[in-house]
């Protein structure tokens, strides 16, 4: 028996709240990128042309790969300009050396989308960092072209090859010091040179929440007290943890791919695990792996445990007695 | 005194200025009345009017012989016209009575009473506040004689009266503490009575400093009462963080405050308590603020229960723009409506009216972890939806669905616009059914 003065209202039923936050995905996303871009910018200007190259083919292509499978899944195509396939893009060509044929950088951008992202279904719901899992296609498929490296303003200099800082470090005992690490007047890939740089809009991006602090901070704390405890330990061969820290990919790391929100956990604790366990593995791998390098595998290692971090650290509920 | 709060919850833009210090209304007698028989959490009440029958205002008109339920009274005097299915602001279809009024109000009560409560035993004012139909009128609707009856050995020591109005939009329970904050007091001194506790307080956000000034001057001379403001903060009114924030004790999961020895009532029951133990009134009439972008004088009215949503909305004026959501109560907790022909309960604090806005996109979950971080009850919102959506029950329950208290926090905050708050819901919902269902 419904009321005879029912109105011709066009009302809405939705379930509460009927108030919502202003940000949105898609803005965290390009406030990302936009803090990205100082970092960018220093590429380019320590690796010139080829590195702005190989930065534009790889957003590129990660926008184009993004687009066929949105297409081929049925999504809505406008999703390729939210924003998440420009941070692959864009953060898998900061990892890459500056000379890296091109090809391959198409390549890897394409795995990072295709395999990285989108199988696993699309944004949120893939396991690893994109970016990383392109880079780490690129590093066992291509091992000479990834350690291939030259020093910053190769272009207007005659010799072009050197060694990382890490490299040198590890096979020659070369130590860089710590003013050109912070620079980032030194031999490595397009965006991890100047740890400075990064820290800076690593800060900035902290500040700004668009990346839990735990992670970042867990990690850098690790670094420094393992490094310190491998030197009570009488290990040989190791420098000092700043040296660690500012070199090789641990800063950009640490700020720009270890806080990926959708592969890094979501509880407070399960951050500050993550933040740790990054830090004991790429030491163990700088210092005693093969590798130069471990950032990446460290990173992608601890990806894989996020869904077990996330699961047992589970915050206890209001009013909870601790068992 | 130094502002106190919970952890985490989250600063909405309030809009309170729209009603803010408007004072209360009395809205006119509407030609009729549509009363849901349903007004509170718990036992269904039964109709003790018929068809035809005249009915006098504060006249009991429905009732239930079982404990936890409160009698329902005539907010007018008229004729009952029918007693049958209409839409209500909680169901699409349910039992109400309708009510044609006359134009002078007939009192089914005594008027100029003033009994004086503290020759009353505690029983008998619980008696009295059951009699006269009082639920909370926050917005929970818990039949008030319930909770002011602990079990056997459960002492009580403090009553916490809540002025948080954490709700944006809604200005009710403010322009009440300014109106009338003395039955305020006294209500909650009845109360203190009733449940035999010692102590009182009253919380008040700071968003409302002339309450919580007026409130402060008329209790200077109380021995054990206080005003104690605490932060503006949403889910600040929530009862189990209303109490942690003012005493520090936390209601464990499944508990009522009373298992922290706490009575909590809002502002508007306390001073319908007074009404109803000294003045002898039953509840029928109530505040409500009627408020929102599309109507065109927000203000705070003093309504009859069953008045119309939309003799409401004429009343202060009509739309000023396309409508697209008609809502009970504030923004982050409330109802929509799919019609404005339904009847003011007596939890109906607000009603919300908003015009059209820009439609949202719904994103994948991108694992920010804001609701994880902002949820005042410790929950892993985004996890139990996922759970919802995969239709993995336990999996919800272990991230602790049943705990939601529903305020929103997760949704508002999440930057890819996904309903959690009502996957939550569904999940709540469907690990009760299930535990009845195994007969737990």
């Amino acid at each position: 028996m419904a009321d005879k003065n029912e109105n011709k209202l066009n009302l809405i039923i939705e379930s509460s709240p009927h108030l919502r936050s202003p940000r949105n995905t898609t803005q965290i996303m390009y406030m990302v990128i936009a803090l990205l871009l100082p970092i960018t910018i220093a590429g380019v200007y320590f690796f010139g042309m080829a590195a702005l190259v190989r930065i534009l083919v790889s957003i590129a292509v990660a926008m184009i790969t993004e687009l066929i499978f949105l297409k081929v899944r049925k999504k809505d195509l406008s999703d390729v300009l939210d924003g998440s396939a420009i941070i692959t893009g864009l953060l898998l060509a900061l990892t890459l050396p500056p000379t890296i044929p091109i090809s391959e950088v198409i390549i890897g951008s394409a795995i990072a989308i295709g395999i990285g992202k989108q199988v696993f279904g699309g944004l949120g719901y893939n396991i690893f960092n994109p970016a990383l899992v392109g880079r780490a296609f690129l590093q066992a498929a291509f091992p000479v072209d990834m350690t291939t490296w030259v020093k910053p303003f190769f272009y207007k200099a005659d010799s072009i090859t050197a060694a990382t800082p890490l490299g040198g470090f590890k096979f020659s005992e070369i130590v860089t010091p710590l003013k050109k690490l912070l620079m980032g007047n030194t031999g490595g890939t397009i965006g991890e040179t100047s740890a400075l740089i990064i820290l800076i809009v690593g800060i900035i991006l902290l500040l700004l929440k668009l990346a839990d602090w735990r992670i970042p901070l867990s990690i850098i704390v690790t670094v420094v007290v393992f490094t310190e405890f491998l030197h009570l330990l009488g290990v040989k061969n190791l420098g000092n943890p700043l040296f660690y820290l500012f070199s090789g990919g641990l800063m950009l790391g640490a700020f720009f791919m270890a806080t990926d929100m959708v592969s890094s956990p979501i509880t407070p604790k399960g951050s500050v695990i993550f933040g740790v366990g990054i830090g004991i593995v790429v030491m163990i791998i700088r210092v005693f792996g093969g590798l130069p390098e471990g950032m990446m595998y460290s990173i992608l290692f601890m990806n894989a445990f996020v869904p077990l971090i996330n699961r047992y650290t589970k915050p206890r509920v209001f009013g909870e007695v601790k068992k | 005194m130094k502002a106190l709060t919970f952890k985490k919850g989250i600063h909405p833009k309030e809009f309170k200025e729209l009603s803010e210090h408007k004072e209360l209304k009395e809205v006119p007698i509407p030609p009729k009345v549509i009363i849901p028989l349903k007004q509170h959490i718990g036992a269904p009440l039964v109709p003790v009017v018929k068809k035809g029958d005249r009915v006098l205002t504060g006249q009991v008109i429905a009732r239930s012989d079982a404990f936890v339920s409160a009698p329902l009274h005539s907010s007018v005097t008229g004729v009952v016209k029918s007693i049958g299915k209409f839409s209500t602001p909680l169901s699409a279809s349910d039992t109400c009575i309708e009510i044609e009024t006359e134009e002078k109000d007939e009192f089914a009560y005594e008027l100029n009473v003033e009994n004086d409560y503290k020759k009353m035993e505690p029983k008998e004012i619980v008696q009295k506040i059951r009699e006269a139909g009082i639920v909370g009128m926050g917005g929970a609707s818990f039949p008030a004689a319930v909770k002011f009856t602990p079990p056997e050995g459960v002492k009580i020591d403090t009553v916490i009266l809540n002025g948080c109005e954490c709700e944006p939009y809604l200005t009710a329970d403010h322009q009440s503490m300014l109106e009338f904050p003395e039955k305020i007091l006294e209500g909650l001194k009845i109360i203190m009575r009733a449940v035999s506790a010692e102590r009182g307080i009253i919380g008040i956000e700071t968003n409302k400093p002339d309450a919580i000034e007026k409130m402060e001057e008329l209790v200077k001379n109380e021995e054990n009462i206080y005003v104690q403001p605490v932060k503006t903060k949403y889910p600040q009114g929530a009862e189990k963080m209303l109490i942690d924030a003012v005493l520090g004790r936390k209601v464990p999961p499944g508990k009522l405050p009373l298992h922290v020895g706490v009575v909590v009532s809002n502002v508007g029951t306390s001073a319908a308590i007074y009404d109803a133990v000294v003045k002898g009134i039953p509840l029928y009439k109530r505040v409500v603020t009627i408020t929102g972008d599309a109507i065109k004088e927000p203000s705070n009215l003093v309504v009859r229960v069953g008045t119309q949503f939309s003799y409401l909305i004429d009343f202060a004026g009509g739309f000023t723009k396309e409508v697209e959501k008609v809502v009970l109560g504030g923004p982050m907790m409330g109802i929509t409506q799919f019609t404005t022909d339904v009847g003011v309960t007596k939890a109906t604090s607000g009603i919300l009216v908003l015009g059209k806005r820009k439609s949202v996109k719904e994103f994948n979950c991108i694992n920010c972890a804001n609701c994880v971080y902002r949820c005042p009850m410790n929950l892993v919102p985004t996890k139990i939806a996922k759970m919802a959506k995969a239709k993995d029950w336990q999996g919800a329950e272990y991230y602790g669905a049943l705990n939601c208290i529903e305020c929103g926090t997760c949704s508002f905050v999440c930057p890819s616009n996904i309903p959690l708050v009502h996957w939550i819901r569904v999940a709540k919902n469907k690990i009760i059914e299930i535990k009845k269902a195994e007969g737990k």
